[in-house]
């Protein structure tokens, strides 16, 4: 058994299956969220695309990759988007070496 | 399972396709094109020799004078590249209170002679631009083709094209924009803004952009199969059929002539081999000297889900 399908991007739903009040509350907040709003939908589906890169999940990567091409995104600006995904979740590591100075400093003559 | 045929899916929603009043004739003067687009449903290209000659032309002007249109379309391949072309414009200019040519903008470069025609005959220009970012164009089109472009609607805005009114009408210059790949188009108000801020960046106006998703017939679909792309596109347009924009497609009020005169409900059904039938199921050329006929039923297939997708072609 393949742990990650393509084919099972379409079973998302299926997940309302023993929970329905909570999915279908999830599944409204979504709806909601990726509505047109402050932001329009293509910069949303571009903030998508860099958060499905940073939480590693190639189920979100396939659906706004196409998400995107079909907003009007270009590969120019996805690739960029992927690298803010990249810098923040590098820096995010980087950052936590302040703790391991901190320690050290404490710690070492 | 097999999936269900689009004749099929119409019926499901409780419709049928017929033919409405046709007002606009839609002339394909051939498939000679300067271009080999990757999107491209009737495979044009250069050296390709199906080119409507001076006598289709005749016939279609019969038509035209006899049956009054709301507006005339001149479309190919490059229509600028058949030899007749000036020919046909000028006959079909009185014919019809809107006339829309189509060009790739390339294939006007140096055509000063019949830029002047399409202007003082008021005919209103729809140029394909695939997208306003080169790499995109380029996949598409050609290498290069992108500059040649916004050079070409530069050259057509200092025409009056895309200005608004101005001496002697206004003059419309309208852009067709297909995504460059396996994916449904943009919607169309935040593809117009995308367009005009960035083509604005460059000094360029337009009337107005068109989106249309691309056509799983000719050079497209072939593409499509090499790529393994087919059946997941062809899975997607009928996942996005919308039963409300039937009632407006345009292949209900278009009357099609191909490069030999034969008569289609629509370019894409010319692409198809689909032909436009009477009630009676009688093929129809321009010689006969009608148009297609109100309430006839259109021929349907595979490819009409491209029209139904979301917004449709309408």
């Amino acid at each position: 058994m393949d742990y990650y399908n393509p084919l099972d991007l379409a079973k998302f739903g299926d997940i309302g299956k023993n929970a329905p009040e909570a999915a279908n509350k999830f599944f409204a907040y979504y709806g909601e969220v990726f509505a047109e709003g402050a932001l329009t939908e293509r910069e949303k589906a571009l903030i998508a695309l860099a958060v499905a890169h940073a939480v590693h999940c190639p189920y979100c990567i396939d659906a706004y990759t196409n998400t995107c091409l079909e907003k009007g995104s270009n590969a120019d600006e996805m690739t960029e988007a992927v690298h803010v995904a990249a810098a923040i979740s590098g820096g995010a590591t980087l950052v936590h070496g302040v703790q391991m100075r901190n320690i050290l400093d404490k710690k070492t003559l | 399972m097999s999936e269900a045929t689009f004749a099929e899916t119409l019926a499901a929603h409780g419709l049928a396709l017929l033919k409405a009043k046709a007002d606009c004739l839609q002339v394909n003067v051939g498939s000679l094109c300067n271009l080999s687009c990757g999107h491209c449903h009737l495979e044009a290209r250069p050296g390709r020799t199906e080119v409507m000659d001076r006598a289709t032309m005749d016939e279609v002007l019969a038509l035209a004078r006899r049956a009054p249109f709301a507006s005339v379309d001149v479309t190919g391949g490059a229509p600028e590249l058949n030899p007749d072309i000036a020919h046909l414009l000028l006959g079909l200019g009185p014919c019809a209170p809107r006339r829309i040519f189509r060009t790739n903008l390339l294939a006007l470069e140096g055509r000063d002679d019949l830029l002047g025609l399409l202007a003082d005959g008021g005919w209103g220009i729809g140029a394909s631009l695939p997208a306003v970012n080169a790499a995109q164009v380029e996949g598409v089109r050609g290498a290069g083709v992108f500059q040649r472009s916004l050079e070409m609607l530069r050259v057509l805005n200092a025409r009056g094209y895309g200005q608004g009114p101005g001496q002697g009408g206004r003059l419309e210059l309208h852009l067709v924009s297909n995504p460059g790949g396996a994916f449904l188009p943009p919607a169309q108000g935040p593809a117009t803004r995308a367009f005009r801020q960035a083509l604005g960046r460059q000094g360029i106006a337009f009337d107005s952009l068109f989106v249309f998703a691309n056509v799983p017939l000719g050079r497209f679909r072939s593409w499509l199969e090499r790529s393994g792309n087919l059946e997941a596109y062809l899975g997607l347009l009928r996942q996005r059929f919308n039963p409300e924009v039937v009632c407006g497609l345009m292949c209900r009020s278009i009357c099609s002539v191909g490069w030999d005169g034969r008569v289609y409900d629509c370019d894409f059904n010319q692409a198809a081999g689909l032909p436009c039938l009477t009630a009676e199921g009688e093929t129809l050329h321009v010689r006969d000297g009608h148009g297609p006929e109100q309430g006839a039923a259109i021929l349907v297939g595979e490819h009409c889900f491209a029209c139904t997708a979301g917004s449709g072609f309408t």
